[in-house]
Parts: C-alpha cells; structure tokens; sequence
C-alpha cells in the first residue's frame, strides 16, 4: 500500500519492479509507485507540498494552486500543481526551490487578499490549514490594503454544519465530497468569479447523513459544526484515538475532551474500514454521553419506585435475585438479553457470569431483529472484501440508514466501477441508485425470488465473473427471520464460494456474540427468552444495555415479556422504558467512559478509549458481571479490563491473536477468526393466504429515530422524520384517504393511527413504517410468531 | 410560469434525448426556461433537475456560472450599454447617464411597466462602432441619446417586435433533429461509429 515499502534494502537479487518510478524530489533519489501524485510521492520521500483542496481519499481538482512546485520532466523546470500530474520516470521535483517558494508565497498572499484574519474567534484556529501554511509557507506580510470582503456570517446550510462565507477559499473539498463521496450532492458552487460561494439550493438544505465530514474536511473555519462551535479551542482539547460503537462499521474516531467533557469526535483514516469518514449519528453522539439525563447511581424498587442506592446494597439485591431465582426456578430460568452495546469484555464478563457462574443457557445479544447467530460462522468477508468484489449481493437493510459508512464503501465500489451490485430488497434503498440491478420481492417470498433471479443467464454470467460477497441483515422488522434465512441459505447453495458479510446494526453485536453472548446448549434465543418470560417462566430476566421494549419489533411481546418476568436486574445508561421496569438498576459507563475493545461486521478487533471520568459512580459492564461473579462464589480472576481483554484471547475461538499487544502495534486493528458456530437449518416460511386488500408491511429503521442515544443528543434529536405509514403514490386511490390525513393501519391484533404518506420508493401491495419513530409505535402491529404481517389501512 | 409547461416539458424530452446522458441537457433546457418565463425560476431549476437527474443544488451552481441566465424578473426589452474602454472613450458613460434619465431608472434595475431593464456591460466586441449597446443581444452602433430615444420609442410602441423577441428567446423557430442524426443516447465510450455528420479520415496505413 505505502510506497515506502520500496524504499527497503532489496534481496540481493535484483527484482525489477514494474510498478516502480525512479525520481528525484529535492535532489534526492526516490522510488514512487506508478501512478502516484507527485504530492503524495513527495510526502512519502518526506517533502511536504502545501496543499488545500487536494485529499487523498478524492479526486484532485487543482483548485487552489497552493502545491504549485517546480517539476522537470526533461523539458525544463516548470511550474506544476503537484496534486494532478502522476510521476513519470526520471521526474526532477524541486520543492523548496525559489520559484516553487515564490508561487506558493504568492497564492497565500491571494487566498489572504480577501480571507478574514479573525482567527482569534475562529473555531479553526490552532488546527487550520490555512493557518498553518500561511505561517510555514507564507510571505508573512500582504500587499493589499483593500477592504475585505464581507457577508452575513453564519448562514445554515443544514440543521448541523453552519458556514461563513467570508472564510471560504474555494476549495471544493466539501462540494466534492458530497457528491462524491456521499452521493448528496447538495451543496454546490454558485456564481462565479469573485462572487462565487458555497450554498445550498433555497430550501434544500445539506441534509446528508455525513455532512459532519465537510466540517472535518474544510481546511479553513469556513464550515462549523453546532454541536462544537465556539466549545472548546484546539489547543485545550485531549484526544484518544477510539473506534465509534453506534453501528457496527467500527469506523475509527478520535474523541476529543476538554476539562472532562466530551466536545468532537473526528474520523481517523483506517484503511481497511471507514477512510477517514464518519456518519454525523456517529460524530454528534458524544452529546448522549455528556446528557444530564444519565444515571449516575444504582437504583432499586422500592415501594416509592426507584430509589438510589450504593453499589453495595444494589448488588446484595442483585444477588439475592438471582439466588431466589435459581432457587425458585433453577439456573435455565435466568436470562440474559444484551451486551451488544457495550466492548468484548463487558459481553465477556457477561457471558462468562452468566454461562459459568449462574450456569444459564439462555443468553442473547440480538433483540428479535437479527440473524440466526449461525450466520456469523459462514466463510466471512471483510468490508475490503466487499468493496472490491466483483458481485456485491445485498440482501440487507437499507445500508445508507444501518450502517452509514458501510453504505460509503459499497458506493465508492459501484460508482467506481469495481463491483456490481445485485439488490433484493422489499423497497428501494439508499444503493439502489448505484445497483446494477434491484429486485423487489414482496415480504416472505425472497428465498423463491432469489432462485428465480440466479436462473436468469445474465445474473449467473455476471455471478461468474468473479467473487461474490453477499451482504446479510434484515431488511425488514415486520416479518420473521426466516424469509432471509431460507433465501440467505438458497444463495449459498447455488453461490458455495460466496463470502458473507453480516449487516448487524448493533455497535458490538458481533462481539458480543462471537466471545459467548449467545444460547448455550439447549437455550433460547431472543425470541424464546421474551415467549418464556411473558409465559411466566423467567424468574430473573437480565438486561444488559439491553431495552427490549423499545428494540423488540413485537412490542406487544416485549410488554408482556418484562411483565411477566418475575425479576429484572438492568445495566444501563439511561433510564429506558425497559429498565424503569426493573428491580435494580445498575448505571453502566458509556462510550469513552472506559477501555476496551470492540468488533465490527467483518470480525476486525479494535481498541476503544477511556477518555472521560465515568458519569456519577457508573462502572464497566464487565465490573458489574465480575462483581456479581464474585458475590455469587466464583472469582472471574479480572481485576482490570486487560484481565478480561487477555481471558477472552485465551479462551474465544478466533480471537487467539487478538492480545492487547497486538492491538497496540497494530494500527487497523486485528481481524479475528471466524468461530464456530452450529450450522443454520433451512426455516419453513409459513406464509398464510394473502388477502388482496391488505398492505404487506416493511417496517425498517431510519438512521435517526428515538434510540436512547440519539434522543439525548438534542442536535440529532430533532433530525428523527417522525412516524407515519408509506405507500406507494398509485396505491393511495385504494385507500380512499389523502396524504397527510390520519389512516387506521389495522391486524388482527392492534390498531394503529398513523399518518398517511406516499413514497414511490415502496413497491405497491406494500406499506412501510420507519421503526421506532414519534407517534404511534407500528411495533404494536408485529407479531413475533408470524412470518410476515399485512395490514388493512382505512380511512379513519 | 414556474415549472415547464407541458409543451416545454415535451421540448424538454426531445433536446435530453439529443444528448448521451440527460444531464449534458442542462443548458439547453434553462434557456428553454429562460425562454418561458422572461428569466430561469427556483421552481423550473427544481424542475429541471428532476428531468436531468441532477439536484437542484447542481442545476443552480451550474446555471449562476453564466450571466445571460437571469434569476430575477427582468424587462421585456434588457438594455446592455458597454462601459468598456473604446466606449468609454466615445461617450459610453454619457450615454448611461441619459439612458437612466430616459427610462426614470439606475443601471441595474427594470422599469416598473415590466418594459426595460438596463444594465452595464463588459467590451460588446464591437469597438469600432462604439459606443454600443444591445437590446436583448441585438446590437445597436454608435448609439446618440437621440437615436437612443428613437430606438426606446420604437421598441416600446412595439416598431422592433419583428426583429427583437421578448428577453429569454433563444430563437422563434425551434429546430428539430430528425433521430437518425442526432447522437442519441450512447455515452462517448460506448460509441463505435462516429456520428453521421462526421466524415472520418482513414487512419494511415
């Protein structure tokens, strides 16, 4: 990957390397790899070229002239901006040359002409590019004396980013990384000449899911972000390098603080996952983090609700739960739901606790909107993988709303030409757009639609064409798992060489289930643990950062399972609809509260950053478990987070290299090996009569919706669309009502009222709901134990 | 006078259909805008964009590049007068200063009866002749304040109808490109015949 590696003693064979381009940069002799910019050559051979627009993860544009450097190519010196022209052999490079100082002194000089000098009150200030190079290589004084120019200061250009013109040096970093990058190209240059500027169209704000990155990207104040303006200075700011656990990408992030608060979050390029890149869900949550609504000590019930307590009387009730509950029922009457929110070591602890010490089978890390775990034990694909392969099959949510930098990759693979994508979906996603072909299949009928696309003579040409990686998730909560399953299953028997990437939405949830968060023996998985409980038959149901009722998609099930379950301890964040209900209440560290590590999709283990002092007297979930261990007479031997880190390198199957050491030196972390899992078993998809007049539901996820992080972070708070019921525009005349008036959305089991919209993204026959969203919850409407769910939607 | 009426909207098709990919249709169809309405609407760029498959975004950055695309209401007769230096030199700003007392308005600005909009304009290429101005991009040469009240009372009495269209007519007769000579829809590298009206040398031997 780097062209350093070149630069290496070579055997003393003499290998001639057909990618390899001799030049001189500054007088010395350097090998560049063909292809290569001549500013990034430079930078590898240790000469830094000034640079604004130029990014190493776009295309270069020679918008801002500031890497003019003088180049020989056998004709003379001249003059070249070095971000577009690739090395050719014998290139002479003079970067500090006169002339090359002289240009880049020059076009300072004219960035300056109008750029304001307000960098005291200026968020970029003390980490500006612009600062810095007009220090490094400026001409330190300017000949204008003319008034700047000036505008209204700050205008919105979406509910997160704000601009000030006057800053701007036109570089075209954030206009190209919308459209490029993010597909949203919704900021863009307007006028020309001296009046030329950024906005946006008049009331078509940049409302792209990543727009934090233009922040992070523009290389002077131009673009702010609110959550951070006017915060925090550079230079006060501490910074840990982490890795964001708000989906499961795993992109690497840095989180900053200052006097032991949470201020930014900025990306940090990792090669094999995110480039640099964030999802805003992702940079802005650190605000959740810092919520005055965060628990900060344990609670019991008492007869006046929850009162606080000290740790030691929680986790003497704690225990005697858990005793009484063995006791009454036996050990397989404890469950345990949760630890996909938290690092490996807390799912660890957790499993260890409850496996070993309680001696339960039935633990689950997924919440009734996953795969069968049996899907991680397929020959897995990394997102690398993914993005180069020649077919990419999705048959996952909506990546663009899940799993946001996932969505990013897969994009750059298609827009570039790399990979093809073949989607099935039950209604048009965020990669539609750039899939070779989409295939819509009604909810339940995927498996048979899968067959019938692989018989068609183009689709098996272009599957032969090379690998295959099928992305896997559910792409819809309102029908079973097994739809998937089956058609999941009907791909790798016709596709035996494919690669499967789990699209599992929750932070750690590979994790947590690779390192033991899953039913042992004869258990039960998620949905089973909730039709016991609400069968009566969990004496002690165990929440860890776990909040069945409002994950669930059967909210129905989800009630009567916390109902019905004669005691409940919760580790959490928050107060959530679900720990409200439990006995004892145990506030669990957050994000950046402590160490650790975490896995993403593709199994890669990276390490997470106690940067911030705990909130209150809350612990690591894995001091929780191995606290109780320990109560409850066994010594989990942990006594630190590398305790546990250790423990789980000794004993996981696949994560034997995954040691702290190696975690240090290894800047991408390590991919762990895929354990064993028991093989899935093909699922019957028992689909009742269809009835003409109804709906078949979608019900799938918005990136913003009422998750407990997401609403106490008030400037992502007010981004979630709010819920309403979908159709398609020609289907709205069987509905006999108007867009925007209230319908019934009706089953058998429960009524709905939600308001009524069209969307020609859903495919006619089917109605969609965006989950857990404001106003009715559609989660009423599922039913865990149907395959699929159709809806009557009337008039009210 | 908002969107692309339906005729327009037909227009529309047939000029994208000219072109490999729609969005090389862009500017053709904001003077098919311009042409409806006097001057390119927020809600014919929406409409626009929709038609190309770009946002709305794009088709604004693309069309405030050029001057001649007008964002705001202007007169049926737009009155360029060049300021540039032969012009000057030959009494250019005079014939500003009289133009603007003439129609009761600053450079700049449209009458209130929707009639003129006079604006300064950079070298009109035609310095011999200076000065100059142009109505609608029609020329006038060595333009007096006199022949400037005569050609404001013809233009206004509608004496120049048949030589000078309202402000936004690219030409009164659309030309239609019969299929098989247009380039149709194959991206440049996809195409293996070159188009019909080229005739290609043989490469040598």
């Amino acid at each position: 990957m780097t062209t350093t590696e070149s630069n290496e003693v070579e055997p003393a064979e003499v290998i001639v390397d057909p990618n390899a381009v001799s030049v001189t940069i500054n007088g010395k002799q350097f090998t560049a790899r063909k292809g290569d910019l001549i500013i990034k050559a430079a930078e590898n051979a240790g000469a830094y070229i000034p640079h604004f627009c130029y990014h190493d993860r776009m295309s270069s544009v020679g918008m801002c002239r500031m890497c003019l450097v003088e180049v020989d190519t056998g004709r003379g010196p001249q003059l070249m901006p070095s971000c577009m022209f690739p090395v050719s052999p014998g290139m002479v490079v003079e970067t500090e040359s006169p002339a090359s100082k002289a240009a880049q002194e020059g076009i300072i000089e004219l960035l300056l002409a109008n750029h304001p000098l307000d960098c005291p009150v200026c968020d970029k200030g003390g980490e500006c590019p612009l600062q810095d190079q007009s220090f490094s290589h400026g001409p330190g004084e300017s000949r204008y004396i003319e008034e700047k120019r000036h505008y209204e200061k700050p205008i919105a250009i979406s509910e997160l980013v704000l601009l000030d013109r006057e800053r701007c040096i036109l570089c075209d970093r954030c206009t190209r990384f919308a459209d490029e990058v993010a597909g949203d190209a919704l900021i863009q240059f307007t006028s020309r000449g001296n009046t030329t500027q950024v906005t946006t169209f008049p009331d078509e704000p940049f409302s792209s899911y990543f727009s934090g990155n233009t922040v992070q990207i523009c290389p002077v104040g131009a673009l702010t972000a609110k959550p951070y303006r006017f915060k925090a200075r550079p230079w006060d700011l501490q910074e840990a390098e982490s890795t964001c656990t708000t989906c499961s990408v795993g992109c690497r992030t840095a989180v900053q603080s200052s006097r032991d608060e949470l201020l930014r979050y900025q990306g940090v390029d990792s090669d094999p996952v995110n480039w640099g890149w964030l999802c805003d869900k992702g940079r802005f949550s650190f605000e959740g983090v810092n919520s005055d609504d965060r628990l900060t000590t344990p609670l019991v019930r008492t007869a006046n609700g929850h009162e606080p307590t000290s740790w030691n009387s929680a986790n003497a009730a704690a225990v005697r739960m858990i005793t009484d509950a063995i006791a009454a029922g036996g050990a397989s009457s404890i469950a345990v739901l949760g630890g996909a929110r938290g690092s490996n070591e807390d799912a660890f602890a957790w499993a260890r606790l409850a496996h070993d010490v309680i001696g339960t089978p039935n633990v689950s890390a997924q919440l009734g909107d996953g795969l069968p775990v049996g899907v991680l034990g397929m020959n897995r694909a990394t997102i690398d993988q993914a993005s180069s392969a020649a077919t990419i099959i999705l048959l996952a949510p909506d990546l663009k709303e899940e799993l946001p930098v996932l969505y990013l990759r897969l994009r750059d693979a298609a827009v570039k030409n790399r990979s093809r994508i073949i989607e099935f979906a039950p209604k048009a996603t965020g990669l539609t757009r750039y899939a070779w072909r989409t295939v819509f299949y009604e909810p339940g009928t995927q498996a048979d639609v899968v067959s019938a696309t692989l018989a068609q003579p183009e689709i098996a040409a272009q599957l032969a064409k090379g690998e295959v990686v099928i992305v896997a998730g559910r792409a819809n909560l309102a029908e079973s798992s097994a739809g998937t399953t089956a058609a999941l299953l009907a791909l790798l028997a016709a596709l035996p060489e494919a690669k499967v990437l789990p699209a599992l939405r929750r932070g750690n949830v590979v994790g947590a289930i690779s390192v033991g968060m899953r039913r042992g023996k004869s258990g039960l998985d998620s949905t089973g643990i909730l039709n016991a409980a609400a069968a009566g038959k969990i004496e002690c149901l165990i929440l860890v950062g776990a909040d069945p009722i409002a994950d669930v998609p059967d909210a129905d099930l989800a009630r009567r399972a916390l109902a019905g379950a004669r005691r409940i301890i919760a580790v959490d964040t928050f107060i959530t609809d679900s720990s409200r209900l439990a006995d004892v209440v145990f506030p669990a560290a957050a994000y950046a509260e402590k160490a650790g590590t975490t896995t993403n999709i593709e199994g890669r283990v990276t390490t997470l950053a106690h940067k911030v002092t705990v909130t209150g007297t809350s612990r690591p979930d894995w001091m929780v478990a191995a606290e109780l261990a320990q109560l409850l007479g066994t010594d989990l031997g942990f006594g630190s987070v590398l305790d546990v880190t250790a423990a789980i390198a000794a004993a996981v199957d696949g994560f034997e290299a995954v040691t702290a050491e190696a975690l240090e030196s290894a800047a991408n972390g390590v991919l762990a090996g895929v354990g064993s899992f028991d093989a899935i078993a093909t699922p019957t998809v028992a689909l009742g009569d269809r009835n003409s007049y109804n709906f078949r539901l979608v019900v799938s996820r918005k990136l913003y919706d009422q998750a407990v992080g997401t609403t106490h972070s008030p400037s992502l708070a007010k981004l979630a669309p709010g819920g309403a019921v979908f159709v398609h525009p020609l289907d709205i005349a069987r509905i006999g009502s108007a867009v925007g008036a209230d319908v019934k959305v009706s089953t058998p089991k429960a009524t709905i009222v939600l308001s009524l919209a069209t969307d020609d993204s859903v495919q006619r026959g089917t109605a969609w709901v965006p989950f857990n969203q404001s106003g009715a919850n559609v989660g009423e409407l599922i039913d865990a134990a149907a395959a699929v769910t159709d809806v009557r939607i009337e008039s009210l | 006078m908002s969107r692309l009426t339906e005729d327009n909207v037909r227009v529309a098709h047939e000029i994208i259909s000219r072109y490999p990919r729609p969005r090389s249709a862009t500017i053709p169809l904001l003077h098919l805008a311009q042409q409806q309405d006097g001057y390119v609407t927020n809600d014919a760029i929406r409409h626009i964009g929709e038609l190309v498959g770009a946002t709305s975004a794009e088709v604004l950055g693309t069309a405030t590049f050029y001057e001649m695309f007008k964002f705001e209401p202007v007169g049926k007769y737009l009155v360029n007068i060049c300021r540039t230096m032969s012009c000057a030199l030959m009494g250019g700003e005079e014939l500003m200063h009289h133009a603007e007392h003439r129609l009761g308005i600053k450079a700049g600005s449209t009458t209130p009866d929707g009639m003129f909009t006079l604006e300064h304009a950079e070298c009109q290429a035609a310095c011999t002749e200076a000065p100059t101005l142009q109505v609608n991009y029609r020329y006038r040469f060595r333009v007096t304040p006199e022949t400037f009240d005569a050609l404001i009372d013809d233009l206004a009495a509608g004496r120049l109808d048949s030589e000078i269209p309202a402000h936004g007519t690219v030409a009164r007769i659309r030309q239609h490109i019969p299929a098989e000579r247009g380039v149709g829809a194959v991206p440049p590298e996809d195409a293996t015949n070159a188009p019909s009206w080229m005739t290609v040398a043989e490469a040598p031997k």
